[in-house]
């Protein structure tokens, strides 16, 4: 009798089996998820590690004469900034006396830097009239120097500044004459042959037009596509092959939706190339079979009960539709077209083939000019030569991601605000 | 039968896909009594009584043959509107289904979507009466924003009852209104239901014998989706013809 009972308690063997395959298994979900993890810090760890230096960027402090001689204050817009500039970084390193070497000294600033000169004066015109100690931009090579990129132990050859120009930036160095500030053109400007000019507005903005015309146009024929699909249409063949159908779209290439866009919206429709709005068009093509998947689950998810007591109610199946059935799947939706419009904002294919590879400089201003978006941008930087581009593609990264996030999030909080248990 | 029937039901088949559910019923319902239709777990009940406010056309699969007829109109013929068909014959499902909105908003929907008052106090008082006629406005008469769905079972199904009685319909069906709810509860619907009566045409299922010889004035039996027996409540149970009726009542099958 007493041992029936302890081996009642203990647990008998085929228990601490079955034990053990539970504690394995267990074991295994977790080392996968560590792993799965330990890749995506050291994914974005990395990135971030490449990416942050490009939200610095370096200035020089140079003694610029501004007498009447050189700046007249009635009419500032005439003066020469660019000499300017030259003769006083000429008047501070003497020794570059040969055409090759005052080419080098001059490449010191940044071409914009007599742009910013001009601005700095017309925002202040009190700094006119005497010697004066102003910061401007220094060059990508003088910005990746002295954070470090430039190695000056490599042979003189093989690096973009010689020993002379180390010379030049060391000595401006010890005088306190270069500093470190944060990188708002980054955030202000287009992009630019020039590293230390090119910033991510004019992609940034490319992204946010096309993804609202996206949104427009597959948020609404999305759903409505659901909605009529899931409650109204009849169960029949038609509707199966549809259903087939849609499922199929959902896993084509986007890069074919870039070239049915290219036929159909560029050369049938005649639509302005490399557009936000023929990008949002072809992005939503993307989308939408995402949306109309995502909503139909979700519609399907309502328990049938809800459209039973609506419709033994008196209520059409519009109403009862509308009324009950949409806002309780609408949660589900909203996620549904939020995990699109993320994959839309980070795909590049579809806007290769409309032509919104393009350079953008400007800023966009309208659906119809050319536009880029984020994802061609850094792959536009990958791709270029200068070192400085590198910093600036991780940088590039950091802001789509973040984007992602903030959309995740969004995602998060809708389905929060809307969700109803029962 | 002195008066003439409300619904009338005549060679009633219903399938699922191929199964047969209800095989041949004629029925004749009175207006302004209760009459309740007992039997065994999936004998049909209350796929009968879904047949009479056309849900099962909801239901993809299902058939409806024969013939129904509600104040001599075919319910099921070619040009019958069937929202205002179920505006007139209300139900209560078998598992308490509140709208996941504010107690005040599931009893005012279906006033609202017919149209019913004219103004925001009539609605107030619509509302009231329901609720008070269901037997829950002591209970939530201090929360009717609160969302239905967070009421118990029984709370619930009496929200159920309220709004379909809201809308004033001329039948209602009540599949098994009392299965989640405690005695105190029971006997207020079991007073509700005497008292709709007056007014409306009531058609009850349900498991329990002594509910249906409280509540109802006519009984019918089903059993295997036939129509065994129907009529007089006092006779089926006390003098019942068929046998089967009889095993049922006492207990022996079922
Ligand atoms: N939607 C459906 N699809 C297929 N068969 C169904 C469906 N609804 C009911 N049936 C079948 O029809 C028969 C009658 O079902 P019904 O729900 O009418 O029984 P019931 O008398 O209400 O039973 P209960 O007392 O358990 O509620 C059962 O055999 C059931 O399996
Ligand atoms: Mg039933």
């Amino acid at each position: 009798m007493t041992s029936t009972n302890t081996s009642f308690l203990k647990g008998q063997a085929h228990l601490t089996k079955r034990h053990r395959a539970e504690t394995r298994f267990q074991m295994m979900g977790r080392f996968a998820i560590a792993l799965s993890l330990a890749f995506l810090i050291f994914m974005v760890g990395s990135i971030f590690w490449q990416g942050k230096s490009a939200l610095q960027t370096h200035q020089i402090a140079l003694k610029l004469d501004l007498s009447a001689k050189n700046v007249d204050p009635a009419d500032i817009r005439s003066a020469r900034f660019d000499a300017i500039i030259k003769a006083a970084l000429r008047e501070t390193f003497p020794d570059a006396t040969k055409r090759a070497e005052k080419r080098k000294l001059y490449g010191l600033v940044s071409t914009d830097a007599g742009f910013e000169l001009r601005n700095q004066i017309e925002e202040d015109p009190s700094i006119l009239g005497g010697t004066q100690i102003i910061w401007v931009s220094a060059s990508d090579d003088v910005d990746i120097f002295s954070k470090g990129q430039i190695d000056r132990h490599v042979p003189e050859s093989d690096r973009r500044l010689d020993d002379q120009q180390i010379g030049w930036i060391d000595n401006l160095a010890e005088n306190g004459a270069i500093k470190s500030v944060f990188n708002t053109k980054f955030f202000t400007n287009g992009d630019s042959r020039e590293p230390e000019l090119a910033g991510i507005l004019s992609a940034l903005v490319g992204s946010a037009l096309s993804l609202s015309v996206c949104f427009l146009l597959s948020f609404p024929i999305g759903i409505l596509s659901a909605v009529y699909l899931e409650e109204f249409a009849p169960k029949n063949r038609w509707s199966d092959i549809i259903e087939i159908n849609i499922n199929n779209l959902a896993a084509v290439p986007s890069i074919v939706f870039g070239l049915l866009g290219l036929s159909i919206f560029l050369s049938t429709f005649g639509l302005p190339r490399s557009s936000p709005l023929v990008g949002g068009m072809v992005l939503s093509l993307m989308t939408l079979p995402t949306i109309i998947i995502a909503s139909r689950a979700s519609l399907r998810a309502v328990p049938p009960s809800i459209r039973e007591a609506a419709l033994g109610m008196g209520a059409s199946p519009v109403q009862a539709t509308f009324h009950h059935v949409a806002p309780l799947a609408l949660p589900g939706m909203f996620t549904g077209a939020i995990v699109g419009m993320a994959r839309a904002l980070g795909d590049t294919a579809p806007l290769l083939m409309i032509g919104m590879v393009a350079f953008i400089v400007d800023v966009p201003k309208s659906f119809l000019e050319p536009a880029t978006a984020l994802p061609v941008q850094i792959f536009l930087w990958a791709d270029a030569p200068e070192r400085a581009f590198l910093e600036k593609t991780s940088a590039a990264i950091i802001v789509l991601l973040l984007f992602l996030v903030l959309m995740n999030i969004a995602a998060i909080i809708l389905r929060k605000k809307y969700e109803l248990r029962f | 039968m002195t008066k003439t029937p409300i619904i009338t039901a005549r060679d009633v088949d219903v399938f699922y896909g191929q199964k047969q559910a209800l095989d041949k019923i004629n029925l004749e319902i009175p207006e302004n009594k209760v009459t309740s239709l007992i039997g065994p777990s999936g004998c049909g009940k209350t796929t009968f009584l879904r047949c009479i406010n056309r849900m099962n056309d909801l239901v993809d699969i299902c058939r409806v043959e024969g013939e129904i007829k509600i104040a001599d109109q075919d319910i099921y013929a070619a040009n019958v509107d069937v929202v205002a068909l179920r505006s007139q014959v209300g139900m209560v499902f078998q598992k308490p289904n509140p709208f996941p909105k504010s107690i005040f908003d599931n009893v005012a929907y279906g006033p609202r979507i017919h149209g019913l008052t004219s103004s925001k106090a009539e609605m107030e008082e619509l509302v009231e009466w329901s609720l008070i006629k269901a037997g829950l406005w002591e209970e939530v008469k201090d929360r009717l924003q609160e969302t239905g769905t967070g009421l118990s079972g029984g709370q619930q199904q009496r929200l159920c009852i309220a709004r379909a009685i809201a809308v004033k319909p001329r039948v209602v069906l009540m599949d098994e209104p009392c299965s989640a709810l405690d005695p105190i509860a029971t006997a207020i619907i079991e007073e509700l239901i005497d008292e709709l009566r007056k007014n409306f045409t009531i058609i009850i299922v349900t498991h329990s014998m002594q509910q249906a010889a409280r509540v109802s004035q006519r009984t019918a039996f089903f059993h295997m989706g036939n129509l065994v027996e129907s009529g007089p409540t006092k006779t089926i149970f006390t003098s019942p013809k068929d046998e089967r009726t009889q095993n049922y009542i006492t207990g022996r099958i079922g």
